[in-house]
């Protein structure tokens, strides 16, 4: 059973021009899995509570965990966190949850990953657990975002160029970088068949983002051949 | 909000299970289809969600989480009413 | 008890005359159901209303729309904390329907294409507070909101106003609907804040 614990913000960095990663210290944080969240808990002074769950974006590194914020318009939560939950203060966190979207570091099939907008941050989690390996399966990652702008995670990303078995193709659907041949606008179901990650190499599939996004994909992945339970989802709703 | 996936009532359940139950297997009884509790669809209102079968939408469980109390409901018995801090 | 999140404020605003205690105001009109949204054809579409003895009283999408209509302007209050004012509708009065029913009984237990249903005391149905909404803001009620046509109960909080409804049984005792079986109130007054069955 989890338990409410106390994790306290050491610094935030910066994903884009609004999103933030936090880096909180969880003091006896028994470790976790690649694509696993944890559910914080907020305290008004009036006695208000909220609980949102974030994905861990970086694998386990001792008692420091990260999760990246993008605020939400209105929001009641993520504003405050990117913006106003100060350095050194405290907040409630529960976990690390879910053991269905995971990747663990003994799989040795190929894995695919499909992310839309802030849905990148657990598939860079799985990214960076295998780049701490010094040997392991290909990985491939889709990443449909509005424009370069909006790309997190960039230094992990860039370093992957020149890598052959660790790769990641950019799905702009607003504006694109100049100079890309993609044409702008949502990820086709052709997009999603990658040599050494189709359906007959039977990778598994990890796809996270928005509802609609998420939905689209699975079923595009599905409509491939993948097998529905090698298609894993997460959708933020 | 639109639809999740039932990786998403991870931490509600872990307030009363002493597993992590998203990656617990359910067979529908509705319509055969074998998934995992991670995989349901979870439809949320206010505290409360329900997580169905991703085929045919028949309802595998509902939770709610109230003052002092996690409700949890797996259908025709009646929901659990499990006292939690 | 927990600890502070410093800065850290809910939305809620001070309650006035219009904004029933815990709620925050909404420009937006956020979409909540419990689980896919039926395609329901007009074509098929039924209301029935049965009583406590079985008598069945049903109509049809014209017959519906045949009935005298009513304009509604009201506030909406959702128990997820957010509340929209001046929300327009269009539909038949409860009272229209229930005109000429037969019936002792006290409670309402209200029934949803795709499952869904809740309760509340018959007489909250009456008195021009209770419509059977077809058209919002001068449209066609989408499906995502409930259409064709959806319960509108907008002084108890709004999971009371069943999306896609298809009737409404009479009801000698109350019994808990979808929400209120897992703890959501059987009333569900916003402005006493009767959220759940402790409230």
């Amino acid at each position: 059973m989890s338990r409410w614990t106390t994790a306290r913000l050491v610094s935030r960095t910066k994903e884009s021009d609004t999103a933030r990663t936090l880096h909180l210290d969880a003091p006896g944080w028994p470790g976790h899995l690649a694509g696993q969240h944890v559910d914080l808990r907020l305290t008004a002074d009036d006695g208000y509570q909220a609980v949102r769950s974030y994905s861990l974006s970086a694998p386990a590194d001792g008692d420091r965990i990260a999760v990246s914020v993008q605020p939400a318009p209105y929001g009641e939560v993520s504003p405050y966190l990117v913006e106003d939950f100060p350095e050194g203060a405290d907040i409630e966190v529960r976990g690390p949850l879910g053991g269905w979207f995971v990747w663990r570091p003994d799989r040795t099939e190929p894995v695919l990953l499909v992310a839309g907008g802030s849905g990148v941050a657990p598939l860079v989690a799985m990214l960076r657990a295998r780049l701490a390996l010094p040997e392991g399966p290909a990985f491939h990652l889709v990443y449909s975002l509005r424009g370069p702008q909006e790309r997190w995670f960039g230094d992990t990303l860039d370093s992957l160029a020149g890598r052959t078995e660790i790769a990641v193709d950019y799905a702009y659907t607003r504006e694109a970088p100049p100079g890309s041949a993609r044409p702008v606008g949502r990820i086709q179901q052709a997009e999603l068949l990658v040599d050494g990650f189709t359906p007959a190499q039977a990778p598994l599939c990890f796809v996270c983002g928005p509802t609609a996004f998420v939905e689209h994909c699975a079923n595009a992945l599905v409509a491939l051949g993948h097998r529905p339970d090698r298609v894993r989802t997460e959708r933020f709703g | 909000m639109g639809m999740q996936d039932g990786n998403a009532l991870a931490g509600p359940l872990s307030e009363v299970f002493a597993v992590d139950v998203t990656a617990a297997q359910r067979l529908c009884p509705g319509c055969g289809t074998d998934s995992a509790v991670g995989a349901l669809h979870v439809y949320r209102m206010a505290t409360a969600a329900v997580a169905r079968c991703p085929v045919c939408g028949e309802i595998a469980f509902r939770i709610a989480r109230h003052a002092g109390a996690l409700w949890l409901d797996f259908g025709g018995g009646g929901a659990l009413r499990i006292p939690v801090g | 008890m927990a600890a502070l999140t410093p800065g850290f404020r809910s939305r809620r605003r001070a309650p006035g005359d219009r904004l029933p205690p815990g709620q925050f105001l909404t420009e937006g009109f956020p979409v909540l159901s419990a689980g896919p949204t039926p395609a329901v054809a007009t074509d098929r579409w039924r209301f029935t209303l049965t009583t406590e003895t079985g008598d069945q009283h049903v109509w049809t999408w014209p017959q519906l729309t045949a009935l005298p209509q009513a304009d509604v302007t009201t506030d909406l209050h959702c128990v997820t904390r957010w509340s929209k004012f001046d929300t327009r509708w269009r539909g038949v009065s409860l009272d229209m329907l229930l005109d000429g029913v037969d019936t002792e009984a006290r409670y309402a237990w209200v029934e949803s294409y795709g499952g869904y249903t809740t309760n509340m005391p018959l007489a909250d149905l009456r008195n021009g507070r209770a419509w059977i909404a077809h058209t919002y803001d001068g449209r066609p009620l989408p499906a995502e909101h409930g259409g064709p046509a959806r319960l509108l109960v907008p002084h108890l909080y709004l999971w009371k106003s069943a999306k896609w409804v298809s009737g409404i049984r009479l009801r000698i005792n109350d019994q808990q609907g979808f929400w209120e079986s897992l703890g959501y109130h059987a009333y569900g007054d916003p402005w006493r804040e009767q959220r759940t069955w402790g409230d």
